[in-house]
């Protein structure tokens, strides 16, 4: 096999990887924090997707400059979806709480499957800028600038949310919230406001990861369910807790698709992750907690 | 348990009926399909509360062994020129098998492992057969020839049947009363002496065989279709949806959910404008159901008449 193809597709692996592991993020975030499983997260990374192809195709918007309007758009709908559903949720104790978020996350996913079908209809949709056949040449590689553009955002957002929760009130509150709940709310911690903006930041990161996925590959209403099980891969590989730890995983996801790709042939792309997710779990039948947690 | 007889008795006159339906003038085909689709559905939740409603486990990968029974029915039966009743059981026992191997590791992740596991697996699955066999299955011409749709029918609620009576069996045996013992409270139920695992296996290899053979039901029905939709999240989801929405744990639950679910789906699918909103309705009321009602609409009605019948002796 030439050398080359195999580093370019390992690169563009990477690459793919870079979306699985900001896809991850939010997932983990609100997995670890709210101890809440909300499987709608490819949902919400796919209205994501839709808002910033409209804001795109009807006004023209630059897709990087829609996330101005994307943000706010998935915070609003963060926002609904933790009080109108998921707050309610957050009450039951430990057992309770994942199972029934299962099941609520398991709903929303039907219902906006539906009504993205109704409002968008089924095609597959994707933003083409004049510069979205650009690339970059590099040590001989080709890199299309959008993909590369992919990376350098999920990097800027790890930085962002390390920041985020190392420094400020809030993230600090929200890491005392993950680690035990009860010792945070004791030391004064609003945790009913700290599930509020993780929820809402899971969902915001999710359209940040929407608008990625419309750009570089394309959106239609039935991705969501293809990637939230990426970003479970991805959430099992890295475990809870680290964010630059979770993209990283992300990465290697999309190595270890395409070198499979490479070795078996492109139908068992799909599978390999599937497979190392089984393993995991088998080998850890506990879950991501712990035993610190049974 | 007076009460359980006449649930018992009018099960049986609705399936007599229902089974003599095809030779009288009501049976037009259009009444058949819609019957038939109505049957594989309600089979197929019944068998995934097996699992779900006695033992308290979500097994979000049921299409697989859906997939599996419908499989392994066509293949015996078209491909390997079997007798559609000898392929049919072997449909449904081949996804018991399946249950089998694949339970011991699966059995042993805990609550939502469990749930995220099976869903990978099947969707494994899914993409290994649609790899394998990607060309659509369709009825050869012989077959498509002599194509009718009462005996189809008459299998799907044969399946159908056969689910209820076993749960209906079920919930009054030793076997059954475990497995609820499992899912109330897992500690409680080791201390008199039920063994959780037994059970476990045993409610998931019962949950698989069943949705095995309404996997083989479908193979008989469909005259073309791809051999890797049977195996879609989509019927796991349908089982569940319908399941929770009729009333999770109880016998008639899932029926009276298929029942709701498919005349909606009908209702509003004879108006264009209204593809697909059913999926809405049932997503919407499947939310309601979980957070506020975890009885689902079997215990609305036990509710209602409840007060019916006890209101008037109150002064």
């Amino acid at each position: 096999m030439d050398a080359n193809i195999v580093a370019q597709s390992l690169l563009s692996g990477a690459l793919v990887g870079s979306l699985y592991g900001l896809s991850a993020l939010g997932l983990s975030l609100v997995f670890g924090v709210l101890k809440v499983l909300n499987i709608s997260h490819g949902e919400l990374l796919m209205l994501g997707g839709y808002a910033s192809f409209w804001l795109f195709s009807l006004l023209g918007i630059d897709p990087y400059l829609s996330l101005v309007i994307v943000i706010p758009l998935m915070l609003i709908i963060g926002v609904l979806l933790h009080l109108g559903l998921f707050r309610h949720v957050t009450e039951f104790d430990e057992e309770h709480r994942i199972k029934n978020s299962l099941l609520i996350g398991f709903g929303l996913t039907l219902i906006f499957q539906t009504l993205a079908i109704r409002l968008f209809t089924a095609d597959d949709r994707s933003i083409a800028t004049a510069y979205s056949t650009d690339a970059l040449e590099l040590l001989g590689l080709r890199v299309p600038i959008v993909r590369f553009s992919g990376v350098f955002i999920g990097a800027l957002v790890v930085i962002g949310l390390q920041l985020f929760l190392k420094r400020t009130y809030w993230g600090k509150a929200i890491r005392a919230t993950a680690e035990d709940w009860r010792t945070a709310a004791l030391s004064g911690i609003n945790i009913r406001q700290m599930y509020l903006i993780t929820f809402t930041l899971g969902a915001a990161l999710a359209g940040i990861a929407g608008m990625l996925v419309s750009l570089q590959y394309s959106v239609s209403p039935n991705i969501g369910l293809g990637w939230t099980l990426k970003a479970l891969i991805v959430v099992v590989l890295a475990g809870l807790g680290s964010i630059p730890g979770t993209f990283i995983a992300g990465i290697l996801l999309g190595l270890a698709e395409t070198a499979s790709a490479l070795v078996f042939g492109g139908e068992f792309r799909e599978l390999v992750g599937l497979v190392i997710f089984l393993v995991i779990l088998s080998v850890r039948p506990q879950g991501l907690f712990g035993a610190r947690h049974a | 348990m007076r009460k359980r007889r006449y649930t018992a008795l009018i099960l049986i006159v609705i399936g007599i009926a229902l089974a003599f339906l095809p030779a009288s003038p009501v049976g037009s085909n259009d009444i058949l399909t819609l019957l038939i689709t109505l049957f594989i559905i309600a089979a197929l939740a019944s068998s995934w509360n097996i699992l779900a409603g006695f033992v308290g486990r979500i097994n979000l990968g049921h299409a697989s062994f859906f997939g599996i029974g419908a499989l392994v029915t066509r293949e015996l039966w078209l491909g390997a020129d079997w007798h559609p009743a000898l392929a049919f059981i072997v449909g449904g026992a081949t996804a018991a098998l399946a249950a089998l191997i694949v339970g011991a590791p699966a059995l042993r992740l805990k609550g939502i492992y469990f749930s995220v596991g099976t869903l990978a697996l099947a969707e494994a699955m899914r993409l290994t057969v649609g790899t394998i066999l990607p060309r659509v299955s369709r009825l050869p011409g012989p077959e498509l020839r002599s194509y009718e749709l009462a005996p189809r029918y008459l299998i799907a609620l044969g399946v159908l049947a056969l689910i209820v009576a076993f749960v209906y069996w079920l919930r009054q045996s030793k076997l059954g009363l475990g497995m609820m013992a499992v899912r109330e409270d897992e500690e409680a139920a080791k201390s008199v002496g039920v063994n959780i695992f037994f059970h476990s296996l045993i409610a998931f290899i019962l949950s698989a065989f069943f949705a095995g053979l309404a996997g083989g039901a479908f193979a008989f029905y469909h005259v073309g279709y791809y051999p890797n939709f049977p195996f879609g999240p989509e019927w796991t989801f349908e089982a569940l949806l319908v399941t929770f929405v009729g009333g999770i744990g109880t016998l008639v639950g899932p029926l009276v959910g298929a029942v709701f679910f498919v005349m909606i789906s009908d209702l509003l699918s004879s108006n264009p404008d209204l593809l697909n909103v059913h999926l809405i309705v049932f997503g919407a009321l499947f939310i309601a159901v979980v957070l506020a009602l975890p009885g689902g609409i079997i215990e609305v009605v036990t509710r209602l008449r409840r007060r019916v019948l006890v209101a008037p002796k109150q002064p």
